[in-house]
């Protein structure tokens, strides 16, 4: 469901991810592996729209999403170029009707050049699907950004936790199913109907969503009241709350106990198999990713260096020169 | 292959070195004969006081990356210090035509103006913005905004909401010929006092022990204090040049218009600010850079009669910089992670 | 939707839990009756002596018109986390379009009603216009560039004569009407009063619905944490977008009322410093808390031009010297400096902090960290 293709992401001269190839089937379990410093979470971020990529392509379900950004400078120009006639308009009010009487006209045609301008400007910020094939058939293509991603179907969550810190589980989750939410600025000033029961069914579903992950009876604490490990599972709930296809977790079983990397693992199985969400996972847990993955990929200094079977990751040679070479993690 | 790569890579960098000469020199050689020598001097003038000011502003955020909302009042109040300085201290009531008196008391007042700023400057730093340096990065920008206010309001209650008349102690008289026109010696006094205050800045920061903290601790702060530097000290410092080049740029404000009001921070402040955006904040050379070009479009706006349209024509130019440029000409060193 | 659920007590806890429920009615009552008992108030001393009740009223009128100004600007800066430092702009804008829709100035005399809801989408439509290239800017650059637009604007109001007569402004505006049955005037402070704070309800109203709507959640979760909320789906600079809109509308009906009660609009009366003062009322009332910020503009409002103006008064009746050369109404500017300063060193939450802030401003918050 997931394909990419020659993904490179470059910081100055440091290169993060180089030339990664990767897919991963829909409905399986997926780990990326790796020494510190290997590029994984960049690859992550690659995938989730946070950074743009150097070079190469993700497609989800068939569709290319995300590739490095092209025509950046012929961006302005679609700004201006559609207020031009308005702005024209303007002018030729003020110079030829002039005088006192030009007063009206004047304002009024100012205004109609102002918004032009602002549709030029919110065009340019809601892209809807039309405006994106236009612009890219003058050469501008942007990758698709983290919020882009969400609506696809994908979802994260972050290797240190990343909740709304004051808000509490119940609205940590309601901000996560921001996606399937239609309320709008009217709407909310007038408290329509609509609203009212959207908003009274997302709380619902929000709750069940909480104890889905075994934080029942916790929705009104505060996000950073709740321990550690309560706090990775919130932010797993958060992250399934936009429904979505694939499901990216960066470490989640990083600092807990063994009793609560159990409990992650049978959590992320659940993922997959009640709610038919695919998963790809970064985790330096060995157990963990031996224990779930039906795939492995190895990064080592942003390069692929093997992928396959736990059981054929585990007896790899070159991974295990990776991690001995650095005399890290070779424990597990 | 390799040594091609190499060869035309250093000459690329020299061609990136001497962009900037060539692009200053360009953009005199172009406003001079548009704007007439009167008018030429006298934007350079305007653009040594910017630059001075924008020098603050350019270090000060490069270190703790605030912008020093107050600064451009810490110029204001500079430029009252001066005044009283040269009226009382010095007994000045106009100009001094004894030439080493002039010397002498230019000067001392030069040496006492700056003084007094940059001990202004490093107490504001420690009374208001010390306290905030780990808060959410608006507090400080508002309590900046909150001394800025403060500031103009003690100076307004001192001395008036009016404009006040500061000694011109360099005898605007004296003047020299070039090419058919009069240019006054006070110009090329204070360019030339300009100028220098900001060579010996970038010899401070490039070739001192305390510069190169300066440095470090723009670039990365928590490593530059693992490695032994004096975070405070070195914030402190920052505060205490900054400020003091502002004095500096209080006093030549006063000698070069003779006057000074309350409200002189709040805008020059802000235009001071655009030069520094414009070039490349937390770059010293851009700030000073920034100062002249924001000085010329000025001057160049009032010579064409749209004299009342420059600060509108400054502040879009900040706001398109702003936002299409924000690294402004020269680039900044401190890049945007994520 | 249902916010924490803390447990209501003491001794009016059924009416308090009643009014929680039902909130807008809450502050439609909570205003009539401050609406009322406050010209009473004014009637007993020490207040009757200070000013007739006529004035009084004239300034609770001018409090209210100040604190609607605050609670759109809390918008910004409390709920979204934008500090917007040009937000006098779109006041003036609104009071310019009132003033060009209903003066001498320009001959043309349109009502007032239909022009509040024009002076909203002025507003909306030049917070889109400023908002939409700044808000990816990072925050202080975005409080600069905002900055620079609040001083664009007055400048061009100045400068561009034809339009606007420059720095005379546009005097002479119409005053509000409902035909037949009451004409507003300015000898009589109340029905200005009445709309006034009916405004004010309604404002207060929206803002509260905004807060608890999704949109406001969103906003929160931007404010904590940006990539995390574009990381739930969040478009973030269409909801910073909304924001700017949202506060800018506010303003800009604000102007129109604003430029109806005082029937004159000039540059000079949305300089930095009102932009500024409903900073200082944002401030001290607790970024984020609507209520709070409310109170702080009427306190601020009513300490720079009641107390002040007594000191001034008080001075010059005892002839103090040096005292009374001293005009202390100057010192509103200085006040908000210090309201800025004292606030962000000593209780950056405010004196009623909205319950999301007291986390936020807890000290030391370390490093964000990088992105991992
Ligand atoms: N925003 C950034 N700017 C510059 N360099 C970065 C940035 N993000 C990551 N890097 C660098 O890219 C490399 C890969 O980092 P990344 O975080 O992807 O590694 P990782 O495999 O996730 O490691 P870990 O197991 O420690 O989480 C590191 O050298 C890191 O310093
Ligand atoms: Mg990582």
């Amino acid at each position: 469901m997931l394909k990419a293709r020659g993904v490179t992401r470059k910081f100055g001269g440091l290169v993060a991810v180089n030339n990664v190839d990767f897919e991963i089937p829909r409905g399986s379990i997926s780990a990326i592996i790796g020494p510190n410093g290997a590029g994984k979470t960049t690859f992550f971020n690659v995938i989730a729209g946070i950074y743009a990529p150097t070079a190469g392509t993700i497609e989800l379900d068939g569709k290319k999403l995300i590739s490095p950004p092209t025509g950046a400078g012929r961006e302005p120009i679609l700004l201006v170029l559609p207020t031009i006639p308005f702005i024209a308009l303007a002018i030729y009010f003020l110079m030829a009707v002039g005088g006192d009487t030009g007063l009206v006209e004047g304002v009024a045609s100012v205004a109609v050049a102002l918004l032009g301008f602002v549709s030029a400007l919110l065009l340019n910020i809601v892209r809807p699907a039309w405006y994106n094939r236009f612009i890219k058939r003058i050469g501008v293509t942007r990758p698709a950004r983290p919020n882009d991603m969400v609506a696809a179907g994908l979802a994260r969550t972050f290797q240190n936790i990343r909740l709304y810190k004051s808000l509490t589980t119940l609205e940590n989750i309601l901000v996560g199913m921001h996606v399937h939410l239609r309320g709008t600025l009217l709407g909310a000033l007038f408290k329509t109907r609509q609203v009212r029961e959207e908003e009274a069914a997302a709380e619902q579903r929000a709750r069940e969503l909480l104890s889905f992950v075994d934080l029942a009876g916790m929705e009104n604490e505060l996000a950073s009241n709740l321990p550690y490990g309560k706090q990775r599972l919130l932010e797993i709930a958060r992250a399934i709350a936009s429904r979505p296809k694939l499901l990216l977790l960066d470490e989640p079983a990083a600092g807990m106990n063994p009793k609560e990397t159990e409990e992650m693992t049978a959590l992320i199985r659940r993922i997959r198999d009640d709610l038919g969400i695919t998963i790809l996972l970064i985790e330096h847990d060995m157990r963990v990713v031996m224990g779930i993955s039906d795939h492995i990929t190895v990064l080592d200094h942003g390069e692929k260096i093997a992928e396959g079977l736990p059981k054929e990751i585990r007896n790899n040679p070159k991974v295990i020169e990776a991690y001995l070479g650095r005399g890290a993690a070779a424990g597990h | 292959m390799a040594t091609a790569n190499v060869t035309s890579a250093s000459a690329g960098r020299l061609l990136g070195n001497l962009r900037l000469p060539i692009g200053i020199v360009l953009f005199l050689g172009i406003s001079l004969p548009i704007l007439g020598i009167d008018q030429f001097v006298n934007a350079l003038t305007l653009g040594a006081i910017y630059a001075l000011v924008a020098l603050g502003y350019t270090m000060v955020y490069g270190i703790i990356e605030l912008i020093n909302f107050a600064h451009g009042d810490v110029f204001m109040v500079g430029s009252f210090v001066a005044m009283f300085i040269s009226s009382s201290l010095l007994g000045a009531e106009g100009s001094i035509t004894n030439v080493p008196m002039l010397a002498a008391s230019v000067l001392l007042l030069f040496a006492l103006t700056i003084a007094v700023m940059a001990l202004i400057g490093a107490l504001i730093e420690r009374l208001a913005y010390r306290p905030l340096r780990r808060a959410p990065k608006l507090a400080p920008l508002i309590t900046a905004i909150g001394v800025s206010f403060i500031l103009q309001n003690i100076i307004q209650f001192f001395f008036g909401p009016t404009i006040v008349t500061v000694p011109q102690l360099v005898p605007i008289e004296w003047s020299i010929q070039v090419s058919g026109s009069r240019v006054p010696l006070l110009n090329i006094f204070v360019i030339g006092a300009s100028v220098a205050l900001m060579f010996a800045l970038q010899v401070f920061i490039s070739r001192t022990r305390t510069g190169r903290a300066m440095r470090t601790t723009s670039m990365d702060r928590d490593a530059s204090s693992l490695m032994g530097v004096d975070i405070n000290r070195t914030i402190m410092i920052t505060f205490l040049i900054g400020s003091g080049l502002a004095g500096a740029a209080g006093v030549v404000h006063g000698l070069y218009y003779g006057n000074t009001s309350f409200a002189l921070g709040f805008q020059s402040g802000l235009k001071a600010f655009t030069a520094a955006v414009l070039g490349g904040i937390g770059n010293t050379a851009g700030a000073a850079l920034g100062g002249f070009i924001i000085a010329f479009i000025e001057v160049g706006a009032s010579a064409f009669g749209y004299g009342r349209w420059g600060g509108a024509v400054v502040f879009s130019l900040l706001v398109i910089f702003l936002v299409f440029r924000p690294t402004g000409l020269l680039g900044s060193h401190s890049g945007d992670r994520a | 939707m249902t916010r924490i659920a803390d447990a209501v007590t003491g001794p009016f806890a059924p009416v308090r839990a009643f009014f929680r429920r039902h909130r807008s009615l809450g502050i439609f009552v909570g205003v009539a009756l401050l609406s009322i008992a406050l010209p009473l108030l004014t009637r007993v001393p020490p207040f009757d002596g200070i000013q007739s009740t006529n004035a009084w009223v004239n300034a609770f009128t001018t409090a209210a018109i100040y604190a609607m100004l605050a609670m759109g600007l809390n918008v910004v800066i409390g709920f979204a986390g934008l500090l917007d430092l040009g937000y006098a702009a779109f006041f003036a804008l609104g009071g310019y379009t009132y003033a060009l829709a209903a003066s001498p100035f320009s001959g043309i005399h349109l009502p007032f009603w239909p022009m509040l809801l024009a002076g909203g989408i002025v507003g909306a439509i030049f917070g889109v216009l400023l908002g939409a290239p700044t808000l990816r800017l990072r925050g202080d650059y975005l409080a600069i560039v905002t900055l620079g637009f609040g001083e664009i604007v007055p400048i061009t109001l100045m400068n561009a004569d034809k339009f606007t007569d420059g720095v005379n402004g546009i005097g002479g505006i119409d005053k509000p009407s409902i035909p037949g049955i009451l004409q507003f005037t300015l000898i009589n402070p109340w029905p200005m009063y009445g709309l006034v704070l009916v405004l004010f309800t309604l404002v207060m109203i929206m803002i509260y619905r905004l807060e608890d709507s999704r949109l406001g959640r969103t906003w929160d979760a931007i404010r904590e944490d940006e990539l995390a909320a574009e990381s739930s789906g969040v478009n973030t600079v269409i909801a910073k977008l909304q924001a700017f809109a949202v506060g800018a509308s506010i303003a800009g009906i604000v102007g129109v009322v604003n430029a109806a009660k005082i029937t004159i609009v000039t540059p000079d009366q949305f300089r930095f410093a009102v932009s500024i003062s409903a900073l200082a009322a944002v401030v001290l009332g607790g970024m984020g808390n609507t209520i709070g910020v409310a109170t702080g503009a009427f306190i601020i409002y009513l300490f720079q031009s009641i107390l002040l103006k007594q000191l001034n008064t008080l001075v010059e009746n005892f002839n103090i010297p040096v005292l009374n050369q001293i005009d202390f109404l100057e010192f509103q500017y200085v006040l908000y400096g210090i309201v800025l300063v004292l606030m962000m060193l000593k209780r950056p939450q405010g004196i009623f902090p909205a319950r999301r802030r007291m986390r936020e401003f807890a000290p030391l918050k370390i490093g964000k960290g990088g992105l991992k």
